[in-house]
């Protein structure tokens, strides 16, 4: 199988990543759109500045970030072929991802208790659905570490792992960028 | 709603739904019983159902798509019919909500089921050889993405045994028409989730065919040597690419609306319904190039090749094309300057509108031009090519006058505006798709079609459509509104509804032609084999193989020196000599992947509309098992020697 | 002049249909052609019947306010200068056909031939000289027809007739009158109508093709279309938007008279029994159809809380309920 890879095929397969990519990128600029309009809209219920809390979210942000440093760092141990190392900082990428899962959940389930949940406005779906879509993508590229910390630890780094390593990086960087957007537009916009 | 009430139906007996539902469930019957007597179901499996041949998938995309035409047809003809009867106090054959469903059935269907079907049929049967390439980029997604077309168009099916109902809401479903207030019934589930799931193929899709332009082609072929079909499904997939995830994320709010009490696009709570009428249209307009650009390119190989010429103004083509592209993406609010946005913003709207018939117009010239001083044989794709541009310019026409919004006040939402799209899709899309399956059709199954009964079928086409349109026209301009479902007498409307219902019944015998010219050519299939592998003297590399190619296509990918790379290589002989070294390659072995993530999505479809909490979970884990197994695949390409090929021809022969 | 060849527009089209696809089937001409020739000459046949039998029932050709006469005028112009391109595209398509059938060995073949920078620039430069002109026409009607804004230069002074669509019926109000119509509507003729629409209901198109185009209603909001009639009459009135099961029976009258038989009708009006309170507006907004009905009194409420009530960001707490018809 691995030798059946060509040169070719891995840029195939990384351009149609980056392709896919884009389209990520509409759909959550289509969320981005529709948040933004319908962001006034409380109908009577909580704006975004009630119920943010901004130091939680800068964590959430950091944890991300460092993520992300983490995830890069895994990348270039994995192009050394040093198994040890890549499983080091993948393993770490998967923690901060988790602990960003966990706080993002934390949060939702606060203000779901507390009355606000996304049946209270338009301004609470899109927020939601917004933030939610980002989640239920980590929850994804969770799942996606973990698989293929499982195979580098069977089969060490193939080509072909090696291949899907670079695909994972390119998703959680992606994520990353995403997060900034929502960061911006969701909570420091809503703080205003 | 209980899984009880699943068959239950609210409206008591329905004998139109019961025939439906009978015919559905007796055909079904009657192919598992043939494959089962005949003991295909082996075959079945491996020929079809988990081959990675993209030209195999592409027939698959294909019959699908004719089978949902015939569906398609059929709610034509209901509506034809109820119209034609529903004057005055006679109610017709359906009760409002009914009729409401078939409309909504047949523009869904035939936008996604059968256009867009099509098109991938086509794009799969033939792009890939016209580049030289042995495959497409990602073959498995090739699979996942006609399985879950299928899983969606299933799932439409079965709204009509399951629940019995669909949406009653027109074809896009505007809310607040569509939330959960005003259709409490499974219908607009149903409808969100065949058009979501089928949608996700596309999507896919887009991202393989995209991929294959930019990176399969043969060497020697630049972009500038590209076949114009490329071109025009390099553009359709770029507008796929940036046009259906904004259908993915507003479906699926929708849908958040509907099944957990979201507020994206209800009346109260703050949600704003005039938000998912632009998305939705920032969809669908480019939807509406995204299917024709593909016919434009059909229509670029025919006429180029039975004028006997090179087809003319290529790079103007390109640069329509690419405008086209472009400009499709800013036009989108002209399908509501009746919301009164303001001057300032009709205006934009209605010129960017304008401006996009310039770049058409062009095409319609090129290939005149290209017809001009060349030796024309009026072949059946030919005769949908003359057809098409009569169609298409009437279509354009009044498709300028919509464009003036001040006009568009006036035939908004009219039977003219009926008139006008069924003009463009079926005038340009359709025949478009029909010129490219005759002309291909030697192509992929190794003999040419009936061309007599063919051209009867074009006949019937275009002239049942200009008696079952132009009468729309004249019923728009006296006020008739789209989607009425009985009218009173004193409107004086119908005779020419019952001159449009002819009409119907009119194209309905150019359906029949063709199913009749599919059956007498399989018949003298030996008379009209093609051993050459170029019947139609072709320009194309799509021709350079056999007819049917290859499961590879390509033993040795061709070298390009030229735009009409077959034509050159047959004009210079010497060239074809020099044969290139044989190096042998990789082929995907066959997978049931993609047909399991297409059941899995189903499933998952199916439950939420039905709100199967289990089922839901099932689905999801279904389809994240198949992708991990799918994964740990270590066996999914073969090598293709010199021998094995060699041993392939000799068993041929 | 130009109305009578207006009008016969499409009879030129059918011809010009049927001329082109005969030049297309005579390529051979043999008994089977000659079938299809005759074929596309019955549809010409019957194009021309048509518009003959229905020439007084085309609506937006027969407008009757000042708004749809131009627009009227506009559609006429939209569908005169497209000619410009249609005519040459049509007889070009027959004439090359024709002239270059393969069978015709003395036309010239050049089969390399496959560019030329002088004749693209036509087929370029026409089209875009066109779609200017038509651009200019549509930048300027944009504004001087949007439907908001008002008629100037009229006899009268303008009209404010509130309009509120519902599931399957239109409710007309009448603020400087304080009465109320369902399904119908009088005005006086050569007066200039602002009409205020919203939706209780799924959004809907209000439209009288007689008086000029349409403009949607929706819920939470309040569009305005300026309309006038210019001669008095009764035009039909449209639900152009589907709303529900029962949409099809939403259609109304709009009658114009003269201002004196105006004013008789609203008095008579007031002398009707039916006021429209909350409680009887609550009734009529029930899902389903109506016939005509005449209120003597209104609520002057009504309509800014029909509007208000789906507003999106009012400081109300929220509602349990959808229906929202009990806040008010």
């Amino acid at each position: 199988m691995s030798e059946a890879i060509t040169k070719t095929q891995e840029d195939k397969t990384v351009f149609g990543f980056w392709i896919y990519l884009m389209t990520d990128c509409v759909l959550f600029a289509s969320l981005f759109a529709t948040f933004i309009v319908l962001r006034g809209n409380t109908f009577g219920g909580p704006a975004g500045n009630e119920i943010f809390s901004m130091p939680y979210v800068l964590v959430e942000t950091l944890l991300l970030l460092i993520s992300s440093f983490t995830c890069g760092l895994g990348l270039l141990a994995a192009y050394r072929k040093d198994k040890s190392q890549t499983l080091l900082w993948f393993g770490a990428t998967f923690l901060l991802g988790l602990a960003f899962l966990g706080m993002e959940i934390n949060e939702f389930s606060n203000l779901v208790s507390e009355g606000h949940s996304w049946r209270t406005s338009a301004f609470l779906s899109a927020f939601f659905t917004l933030v939610g879509t980002h989640g239920l993508h980590i929850s994804i590229g969770l799942g996606w570490i973990a698989f293929l910390m499982a195979r580098i630890r069977s089969q060490g780094i193939t080509k072909i792992n090696l291949k899907r390593l670079t695909l994972l990086s390119l998703f959680w960087h992606f994520l990353d960028i995403v997060w900034i957007f929502i960061f911006t537009i969701v909570f420091l916009v809503g703080e205003l | 709603m209980g899984f009880l009430t699943l068959f239950a139906h609210h409206r008591g007996f329905d004998p139109i739904l019961f025939g439906g539902q009978a015919m559905m469930v007796v055909s079904g019957i009657l192919v598992v019983a043939a494959l089962t007597y005949f003991k295909k179901w082996k075959w079945l499996w491996k020929e079809w159902l988990t081959t990675l041949d993209h030209k195999k998938i592409g027939i698959m995309y294909i019959v699908v798509s004719i089978i949902m035409l015939l569906r398609g047809f059929a709610d034509a003809l209901m509506m034809r019919a109820q119209q034609a009867m529903a004057s005055g106090d006679t109610k017709g054959i359906l009760d409002a909500e009914h009729f409401q469903q078939v409309f909504t059935a047949h523009g869904t269907m035939m936008i996604f089921f059968v256009a867009m079907g099509l098109m991938f049929g086509l794009i799969n049967l033939v792009l890939p050889q016209m580049l030289g390439a042995r495959d497409v980029a990602f073959p498995f997604l090739n699979s996942t993405s006609l399985w879950l077309f299928v899983a969606g168009a299933g799932l439409m099916n079965l709204s009509l045994l399951v629940g019995g109902e669909f949406a009653a809401t027109g074809w896009l479903a505007y809310p607040p028409l569509s939330e959960l207030q005003y259709s409490p019934g499974p219908g607009v589930d149903y409808w969100i989730w065949s058009v979501q799931i089928a949608g996700i193929g596309s999507l896919l899709s887009g991202v393989n065919f995209f991929t294959t332009i930019l990176k399969m082609r043969a060497p020697g072929m630049t972009l500038m040597k590209m076949p114009m079909f490329a071109w025009s499904v390099l553009g359709s997939m770029i507008l796929i690419l940036f046009a259906f995830p904004i259908l993915t994320a507003t479906l699926a709010m929708l849908s958040l609306d509907r099944t957990i009490g979201m507020h994206f696009f209800t009346s109260d709570f703050g949600g704003n319904p005039m938000m998912y009428i632009n998305l939705i249209w920032a969809w669908g307009h480019p939807e509406v190039y995204i299917l024709v650009l593909p016919a434009f390119g059909i229509f670029s190989e025919v006429v180029a090749t039975f004028s006997g010429k090179r087809l003319f103004g290529y790079k103007s083509m390109v640069g329509a094309i690419m405008a086209i592209t472009f400009l499709s993406y800013v036009v989108w609010l002209h399908h509501f300057f009746t919301m009164g946005a303001g001057g300032n913003v009709n205006a934009f709207f209605g010129i960017m509108t304008m401006i996009i018939a310039v770049p058409t117009g062009v095409k319609v010239f090129n290939w005149l031009f290209t017809m001009y001083r060349g030796r024309v044989r009026f072949t059946s794709p030919m005769w949908w090519f003359l057809s098409f541009v009569f169609t298409f310019t009437i279509g354009g026409v009044t498709g300028v006058m919509l464009a003036v919004p001040a006009i568009d006040f006036q035939v908004h939402n009219s039977l003219f505006l009926v008139a006008h799209f069924h003009n463009m899709i079926i005038g340009g899309v359709v025949f478009g798709y029909f010129a490219g399956l005759t002309y291909w059709f030697p192509k992929i199954f190794g003999f040419k079609l009936n061309e007599r009964l063919g051209k009867y079928a074009v006949a019937c086409w275009v002239g049942g459509f200009a008696l079952a349109f132009i009468p729309l026209y004249i019923l728009g301009i006296m006020g008739a509104t789209r989607r009425l479902d009985h009218y009173d007498a004193s409107m004086g409307w119908q005779q020419l509804f019952i001159v449009a219902g002819v009409g119907v019944l009119v194209i309905g015998l150019g359906v029949l032609f063709q199913i009749l010219q599919l059956a007498v050519s399989i018949r003298d299939r030996n008379k009209n084999r093609d051993t050459t592998g170029d019947p139609w003297n072709a320009r194309t590399l799509e021709w350079a193989t056999s007819s049917p190619p290859p499961h590879y296509n390509f033993a040795e990918i061709p070298e390009v020196t030229d735009r009409d790379a077959f034509w050159d290589m047959k004009q210079n002989k010497s060239q074809k000599a020099k044969k290139p070294d044989f190096k042998s390659f990789y082929m995907p072995n066959n997978s049931s992947g993609g047909m399991f993530i297409g059941l899995f999505a189903g499933l998952a479809g199916f439950a939420v509309i039905w709100h199967i909490a289990w089922l839901i979970a099932v689905g999801v884990a279904g389809v994240i098992g198949t992708i991990i197994l799918r994964a740990t695949n270590e066996n999914t390409e073969y090598k293709m020697t010199k021998q094995m090929i060699e041993q392939e021809r000799g068993s041929k022969l | 002049m130009l109305q009578i060849i207006y009008r016969a527009r499409p009879i030129f089209t059918g011809i010009v249909l049927a001329l082109a696809r005969g030049e297309k089937l005579m390529k051979k001409m043999n008994n089977r052609d000659k079938v299809g020739l005759v074929a596309a000459l019955v549809v010409a046949v019957i194009v021309i019947l048509i518009m003959l039998v229905y020439g007084n029932n085309l609506q937006i050709l027969n407008p009757k306010g000042t708004i749809a006469s131009q627009q009227r005028d506009l559609l006429v112009f939209a569908a005169l200068l497209s000619l410009v391109v249609v005519l040459p595209v049509f007889f070009m398509t027959g004439f090359i056909a024709y002239k270059y059938r393969a069978s015709n060995k003395k036309a010239r073949y050049t089969p390399e031939w496959d560019n030329s920078n002088k004749l693209e620039a036509i087929w370029w430069g026409v089209p875009i000289l066109l779609i200017t002109i038509l651009s200019v026409v549509t930048y300027k009607t944009s504004h001087s027809l949007d439907p908001f804004r008002p008629i100037e230069n009229a006899k009268n002074e303008t009209k404010t007739i509130q309009v509120v669509a519902l599931q399957y019926k239109w409710l007309f109000i009448y603020p400087d009158e304080n009465i109320a119509t369902v399904n119908y509507l009088n005005i006086p003729e050569d007066t200039p109508v602002k009409f205020e629409i919203t939706s209780d209901a799924p959004m809907n198109s209000f439209w009288v093709p007689q008086l000029g185009g349409q403009i949607y209603a929706m819920s939470g909001m309040s569009t305005e279309l300026n309309l006038m009639a210019e001669e008095p009459g009764t035009y039909e009135g449209y639900s152009a938007n589907i709303s529900g099961a029962g949409f099809s029976d939403m259609n109304f009258q709009v009658i114009s008279t003269n201002r004196a038989d105006y004013e008789t009708w609203v008095n008579g009006i007031k002398h009707v029994p039916k006021s429209l309170d909350l409680d009887s507006y609550n009734e009529l907004a029930r899902p389903g159809t109506s016939d005509r009905e005449n209120y003597s009194s209104v609520d002057g409420d009504l309509y800014a809380n029909v509007v208000g009530k789906y507003m999106s960001n009012k400081g109300e707490s929220p509602h349990k309920s959808h229906e929202g018809t009990e806040r008010y």
